[in-house]
Formats: C-alpha cells, structure tokens, sequence
C-alpha cells in the first residue's frame, strides 16, 4: 500500500521529469557523438564545464538563455577538441575522452576558484522559473529547460531518420567507406557530430546550475554524465528509448530518495543510494546480447585506408 | 600534406616529442597562472621547490606517488590487454576494507592477534588483493559472458563500492570512539608498513609498488602469459585464432589489475591513515589510468608518472599556499601534459610528407 500511495505522489513526478532532464540531455549528446562512431568519455567533464560557464554568463549579468548558448558553446568547444584528437589524428578514443574530463573538469574549478576565492556559500543567481502559467499539473512545476530536453527528443529522431544528413551520419558510425563513396566527407560529418554532441552535454550541465540549483559547487554533476554513458547502451541508440532509460533511472532516483524517506530505517540509506547504479547495471547485462553497436565505434576513418 | 607511418621508431623524435610536450603544458599554465595573478616564475618555482625542494618535500612526494603507482599498475596491466578497467577507485577502497577487516577479525577483546602478526601480515595483503580482484572480476566476467561494456560497469562498480564503504562505515565497521564521525576502527598496529625515514609519512609500500612494477614488467616481457597479454591486446580475434585462450588471459589479467589496485588501498591503510574514510583517495583510482597513459602503459614507466603527478599535486599545494593560486593547477597540468603527450607520441611515430 505504502509504495501505491507513493506512485500517486505528485511530488515524484515531479521529480522524474527534473531528474531526468539532464540525463536526456546528456544522452542524447553520447547518442550523436556514438551514431557517428565516436566514443565521448568526455560528457563528465563537459557537463561541468557547461555547468560553469553558463552560470556564470548569468552570475555576470547574462540572460539565462545566453547561459544556456555559452554552455552549449563551451560543450562545442571542447568537443572540437576531441574530436581534432580522435578523429583528425586516430587517438584512443577511451584515454582522449577521459584527458578531456579532467581537463574540463579541473579548468572549471580552477576558473571558479579563480573568480571567487573567498566566499563560504556559493554565489547565487535567479534560475529558470516554473512555467507556473501552463495548466497542466506536473508540468507547471517544470521549467522551460525540461520542455526544451524532451522536444530535443523527436526533433533529433526525425533529424537521424528523415534527412539525409541523419542517414549519411548514422552510417558514418556503420559503414564510414559507403559514405565516403558517397562522395561525403566522413571526418568532417564525424567532427560535426562530435561538436554538435558535445554541445548538448554543455546545456545538460547548465541545467543543474541554471534550473535544477541557482548555483555552481563542486562535484555537482557527480557521475550523471557516466550514467548517460550507460543509458546510450540500454537505449540501443534510439532517441525514443534513451528518452525512456532517461525517465526509468529518474524513475528510481526519484523514488530511492522517498523511499528513503518514507521507508524510515528499515534499510540503511546506502542502499537506496545504490538503488539506481545497480538496476544500470542489471539492465546492461539484459539488454547487452541483444545490443546492436554501430558498428564502426571506436574505428578511427583514414581516408583510403580498410 | 599527409602523415606516414615511419619504418622505425625512431628514439630522438620521442625525445623530442616528450620535450614538446612538457613545454606546451608549462606554456598553458602559464597563462592560468597569470590569470591568476601570479608570477609565472615564482610560482613554477614553489611548485618544484614545494615537491623536490628539502628531504621532507621529497618524502611528501613520493608519498603521494606510492598508491599512485598500484593504481597505475592496475590500468597499465588492464589496457595492455584492452581491458578498460575504470574502476580502481572501488578496487581500491575494497581492499583498504579488506585490510582493515581482516584485522577486526583477528583481534581480541583486548586489542590482541589471535594469531602471531607473520600470518596476518600476508593475510591482510592477500585479502586486499583478492578483494580488489574480485570486484573487477566481475565485470570482465559480465563482458566474456553477456558482452557488457566494462567501461561502463568498472564506473557504476565505483559509486556501488563508495556507497557499500558508506554502509559499512555507519554499520558493522563503525569506529564507536571516533564520535560519530564515519571512519572504521584503527588497524592493528602490529599491522602497519613500517616507516622508511624517520620524521616522515614515507611508508614500505613504496617498496612494495616497485616492487610490483619490476616483477610486472617483468612477466609482460619474458613470461608466455605475458606474450598472451599483449598479444590479445593487439588483435584479440588473430591472438583466439592462434590459439590463445583468450578468455582465460581477460580473466588473469583482470584478477591481476583488481589485485594491484586493491593493494593501494592496503598500503594506504597500512601506511598512511590507519583505517578507513570515505575521503581516504581523492580519486587515485582515476589518476591511475592518466599515469598508466603517461607511462605509455609500462610497469616501469608508471613509476616515472606516478612521481611526476605525485609531484604536481605536493608542489600545487605547496605553491597554492605560497603565491595564491588555486591548488587545481595541479589537476590541470596533469591533464594538458596527458593530452599533449597523447599526440606527442603520435607524431613521432609518422613522418609527416609535404607533397
């Protein structure tokens, strides 16, 4: 009865759909970056990056939608940067990824630190407000970066299935000679995946400091663009179903932290905690035999080369 | 203009790509450390004086560097093989538990071994290896079996083991004496590494990390399963074809990283805090792999790393304390120096032809 009277509980719902923003916003950068056959094991430190900088265009006097445009450059940014390593030159994919989350990471901070040596309680802005004026419960508690991340869903559905520029990338990651013979320029289509990816990771960073909180701290994206990473897997690289995984692992966050809550000392807490990581886990191993890779992920493109 | 492979490695072009490499990184920092306010100069200079600058900065150094080469080992030995193991940050927090409860469980009522210390002593390395092997063991074992990236698991598996540490820290390993603060009880202190100087944290498991990184390089370079590792590294499907078991080698190899990063966390009880916190590695684990990076995957060059980044973060301290900028510097220069020698490397492998 207990978890009935949960699931009727608005607040949860709530919760999902803010939980789950920035996740389908990360995810859907992987899914970009991965469709073009690029591993992005830079979404943790993009997403903080992103986090920083458009905080603080809004700290500096910025409107909160020029935040969210400096976050989604700052992302672009630094996925040019990875892109120039693993798809201009054929660099590992993995240590490029992971050189690329420190480096976001530990500038990010060192520039916060930078800026504000000295203060106890993190500065504060004015976030996104509820769209209070829609009609719709649940809704109206959401703000325009939620709506934003969810019509980001079908838009990139139809971008990959009914242009030929989504055919020509989704087979960039398949079968990079058939494009080449096409006449299309691989490493460029894979590069503009990486940075348009990686700008979608920017904005899922700016969410937490411009929507989710009205500040920057440390540690703030704490594993969520790794969870992404795991998400693009149990999606098959489907925009809908990476939606879905999305919701199901807010779902479980949501519902870890009431039951918490709730559920009073039955458990220790620690174990709500590990709730979500460890239902990723069992997902990847349901749907992981079944998994379709694209193909050519993690094959660097050399012009001329098989 | 096109890049071509060259015929031979050529030693002067790693020289130099090395050398291009650390001038590029010392540039990109400058910038930072002027953005900063700082001079450039003066706070290179803490920063090597703050890491190599008295024989208490070189102890502090090395002993940064000691779990740092374990970690560096585990990503070193687990890449040779293309096994991406991400998870030594939990490897290494299960074996610092394993270690301390081996200890717990062998101790009496009256602070006594129930068993003379020449057993417990192996007892509680073998333990923390086993403990740091068996939580890899598990992934790689999820990839043979259900295709399962172990990028991805060898992640979760990090927060998964933080959070049991948590568990235990609150629970069955709670310290009653440390007023609710969460730490788990003190090892015993017949257990400890001893110390190598006196006056200072340096502790024996250095000895033991280069130790480690001999024998490692050792079996990678002369042993069979050492030619199977590299082998199943460089074409798993040719190295199945010519007969190599290579899902035995995956596995071996994945006991033998979990191993080397579940001794970190035994020498860092043993040697540095004395018992278990939640904050005991801020993120060795994950350094490891940028050392194993920088060392070009070489037991023998993890070391070389691991005393580089050790350095950079005691010199980033030090320097933060004397010239004021923040001690991130030390993170990102470890990161622009991975980044740049990453393409370095890779330069100096082709020849560039202007045609």
């Amino acid at each position: 009865m207990e978890y009935l009277a949960l699931l009727a509980d608005q607040e949860l719902w709530v919760a999902v759909l803010r939980i789950a923003t920035p996740l389908v916003f990360g995810t859907l950068g992987v899914l970009l970056c991965e469709r073009a056959g690029v591993l992005n094991l830079g979404i943790e430190g993009i997403m903080v990056a992103g986090a920083f900088t458009g905080w603080l265009t809004v700290y500096a006097g910025g409107h909160l939608w020029l935040g969210v445009l400096i976050a989604a450059a700052t992302g672009a940014a630094l996925g040019a940067l990875h892109a120039l390593l693993v798809v201009r030159l054929p660099l590992s994919q993995h240590v490029a990824g992971l050189g690329i989350t420190l480096f976001a990471t530990s500038l990010s901070y060192f520039a916060y630190r930078v800026s504000f040596p000295k203060v106890d309680s993190p500065p504060k802005i004015d976030a996104f407000a509820p769209l209070t004026h829609l009609l719709i419960p649940i809704l109206n508690e959401q703000t325009a970066m939620t709506v934003l991340a969810f019509a980001c869903v079908p838009a990139l559905w139809w971008l990959l299935y009914k242009t030929p520029l989504g055919l020509a990338l989704r087979a960039a990651g398949e079968s990079p000679q058939a494009v080449e013979a096409q006449g299309i320029d691989v490493v460029r289509l894979r590069i503009g995946a990486v940075i348009a990816g990686s700008a979608l990771m920017g904005v899922a960073g700016a969410f937490l400091t411009l929507s989710a909180f009205n500040s920057f701290f440390f540690n703030m994206v704490n594993g969520r663009g790794w969870i992404c990473i795991a998400l693009i897997v149990f999606a098959s690289w489907r925009p809908g179903k990476a939606m879905l995984g999305a919701l199901l692992f807010a779902f479980f966050d949501a519902a870890q932290l009431r039951l918490q809550q709730t559920g009073g000392s039955a458990l220790p807490y620690q174990i709500y905690l590990m709730l979500p990581y460890v239902l990723s886990i069992v997902a990847l191993v349901l749907v992981a035999r079944k998994a379709t890779y694209p193909q050519e992920l993690m094959q660097p493109y050399i012009k001329g080369q098989r | 203009m096109r890049l071509e492979a060259r015929a031979h490695e050529s030693f002067w072009a790693n020289c130099a790509a090395a050398l291009a490499a650390v001038v590029f990184t010392l540039a990109i920092c400058a910038v930072l450390i002027v953005w900063a306010k700082a001079n450039v100069w003066s706070a290179y200079q803490a920063i090597f004086d703050g890491a190599f600058g008295s024989r208490f900065a070189i102890t502090e150094t090395l002993t940064r560097a000691t779990p740092l080469i374990f970690t560096g080992l585990a990503a070193a030995i687990a890449f040779r093989a293309r096994l991406f193991n991400i998870g030594a940050e939990g490897q290494l927090y299960a074996g610092a538990i394993a270690a301390v409860a081996i200890s717990m469980w062998l101790t009496n009522e009256a602070g006594e071994l129930l068993v003379s210390k020449w057993l417990v002593f192996p007892a509680m390395l073998i333990a923390s290896a086993l403990a740091g092997a068996l939580l890899l063991l598990v992934p790689a074992w999820l990839k043979l079996k259900y295709r399962v990236d172990e990028v991805v698991t060898t992640l979760l598996l990090n927060f998964i083991a933080l959070l049991f540490v948590s568990l235990l820290l609150d629970g069955a390993m709670k310290d009653a004496t440390a007023m609710g603060w969460p730490q788990s009880p003190a090892l015993h202190a017949d257990l400890e590494f001893s110390k190598l100087i006196a006056r200072a944290r340096l502790h024996s498991g250095l000895l033991l990390a280069i130790a480690l990184a001999v024998a490692l390089a050792l079996v990678i370079q002369f042993t069979r399963f050492g030619l199977y590792v590299r082998a199943v590294g460089a074409n798993a499907r040719a190295a199945r074809f010519a007969g190599i078991q290579s899902t035995r080698t995956l596995l071996l190899v994945a006991a033998l990283s979990g191993a080397c990063a579940g001794l970190a966390g035994v020498s860092e009880v043993a040697g540095r805090t004395g018992y278990v916190t939640l904050d005991m590695s801020p993120g060795y684990g994950y350094s490891g792999i940028v050392i194993a990076m920088l060392a070009g995957l070489h037991p023998i060059g993890v070391v070389v790393a691991a005393i580089f980044v050790g350095a950079a973060i005691v010199g980033a301290d030090a320097m933060s304390r004397a010239v004021n900028v923040p001690t991130y510097i030390a993170d990102v220069i470890v990161a622009v120096t991975l980044l740049s020698i990453l393409v370095a490397a890779f330069f100096a492998k082709m020849r560039v032809v202007w045609r």
